[in-house]
C-alpha cells in the first residue's frame, strides 16, 4: 500500500515536473515496442520492463540526449524489433516492398482481365433472322 | 486450368500461414551475438561488499544465467543449469530484480549451481544485456564475446543440441 502510494506520488511528481519532457517521453515510447507484450507500445504497456525502459528513456532525454541517441541505445540492446517502423535494410526489403509488389500484381491481373479479347458475337444468318421474326409475330 | 491455379494459390497460402504459425515471435534475434559482453561491476548475491565483474572471467569460456526467485520458468530450467554447471564450464548467475532474502533461500532450497552469483536488484545491467524475459542464458567465449543467447528456459534439448556442442567447440 505504501509502495503503491509512493509510486502514484512519484508518478504525479514526475508528470508535474516537466510537461515538455513528458510529451517527448510519450511520443518516443509510442514508437517503440514493448518486448514483453509484443503488440503493445512502450507507452501503453504496464509490464515492469516497459516501466523500466520508459524510465530509461526519460532519464536519457533528461540528460540531454536526443531521440536518435535513445533509439540507438535500445536498438543496440534489443535489435530492430523494438522499432515499430523498421529501417529499410536487406532483410526488411520484402516487408517494405511487399505491399507494392502485391498491388502491382493485382493491377497486372486487372489489366489482363480488362484487355482480354471478348469473342465476337456470332452474326445471325438470314434463316435465323427469318425464324426470329416468325417467333416474334 | 483455372481450378489448378486457384488450388495452387490456396495451398501456397496454407503453407505460408503454417510456417508463420510455427515461428516463435518471442525468439527475437539478439543484436548482442558476436559483440563483447557488456561490462558490469556488481556486488555478489551472498556478499554485498564484494564486487564481481565480467572481466574476472576473461580467458575462460563461461555461461551467464539471468534468473530470479519469482520466476517460475527459472525453476523449470534449474536441473539443466545444474547439469551445465557440473560440466567443464563455470556458470555465473545474475539475480535479476529480486530481493536477497528471497534469492538466497531459493538457492539453498533448490541447489546452488553457480560459480558466482551477482545481484542486479534494479535490473540496470540486465538492460545492457537486452534481457526482457527471465530466464535468459548467454554463452561467452574466452575473449568475452557473446556467442549464444537463449531467451526463456533452457530445455534438455537446447542444452544437448545447442549449448553443449557450442561449449565443446569453444573449449576445443
Amino acid at each position: 500500500m505504501v509502495r503503491l502510494a509512493l509510486v502514484l506520488f512519484c508518478g504525479l511528481a514526475i508528470a508535474q515536473e516537466d510537461p515538455v519532457l513528458e510529451k517527448r517521453v510519450r511520443d518516443l515510447s509510442s514508437e517503440l515496442r514493448c518486448l514483453v507484450c509484443q503488440n503493445q507500445t512502450l507507452a501503453d504497456s504496464s509490464a515492469p520492463l516497459a516501466v523500466d525502459l520508459r524510465n530509461q528513456v526519460r532519464e536519457q532525454l533528461k540528460s540531454g540526449k536526443s531521440e536518435r541517441d535513445v533509439i540507438d541505445f535500445l536498438v543496440a540492446r534489443y535489435g530492430d524489433f523494438v522499432l515499430y517502423r523498421p529501417p529499410l535494410k536487406g532483410n526488411t526489403l520484402l516487408l517494405w516492398a511487399g505491399p507494392f509488389i502485391l498491388l502491382a500484381f493485382g493491377l497486372f491481373l486487372l489489366f489482363l482481365r480488362i484487355t482480354r479479347k471478348v469473342p465476337a458475337e456470332a452474326e445471325l444468318s438470314e434463316s435465323d433472322r427469318a425464324r426470329a421474326a416468325k417467333l416474334l409475330e | 486450368m483455372r481450378l489448378a491455379w486457384t488450388l495452387g494459390g490456396f495451398v501456397a497460402l496454407i503453407v505460408l500461414l503454417a510456417v508463420g504459425l510455427r515461428l516463435n515471435p518471442r525468439e527475437v534475434p539478439s543484436p548482442l551475438i558476436g559483440k563483447p559482453a557488456p561490462a558490469f561491476e556488481l556486488p555478489l548475491l551472498a556478499a554485498p561488499d564484494k564486487i564481481f565483474s565480467q572481466k574476472d572471467m576473461l580467458g575462460r569460456v563461461w555461461v551467464l544465467n539471468v534468473w530470479a526467485s519469482w520466476c517460475a520458468p527459472c525453476l523449470v530450467e534449474h536441473p539443466q543449469i545444474t547439469r551445465l554447471a557440473a560440466g567443464a564450464v563455470p556458470v555465473v548467475g545474475l539475480n535479476y530484480k529480486d530481493a536477497r532474502e528471497d534469492a538466497l533461500p531459493w538457492l539453498s532450497r533448490n541447489g546452488n549451481p553457480f560459480a558466482a552469483s551477482v545481484y542486479d536488484g534494479a535490473g540496470r545491467i540486465a538492460l545492457d544485456y537486452g534481457v526482457y524475459g527471465v530466464p535468459e542464458t548467454y554463452v561467452i567465449d574466452r575473449k568475452g564475446v557473446i556467442r549464444y543467447k537463449r531467451i526463456g528456459p533452457v530445455t534438455p534439448e537446447i542444452l544437448k543440441e545447442k549449448i553443449e556442442p557450442l561449449l565443446k567447440e569453444l573449449n576445443g
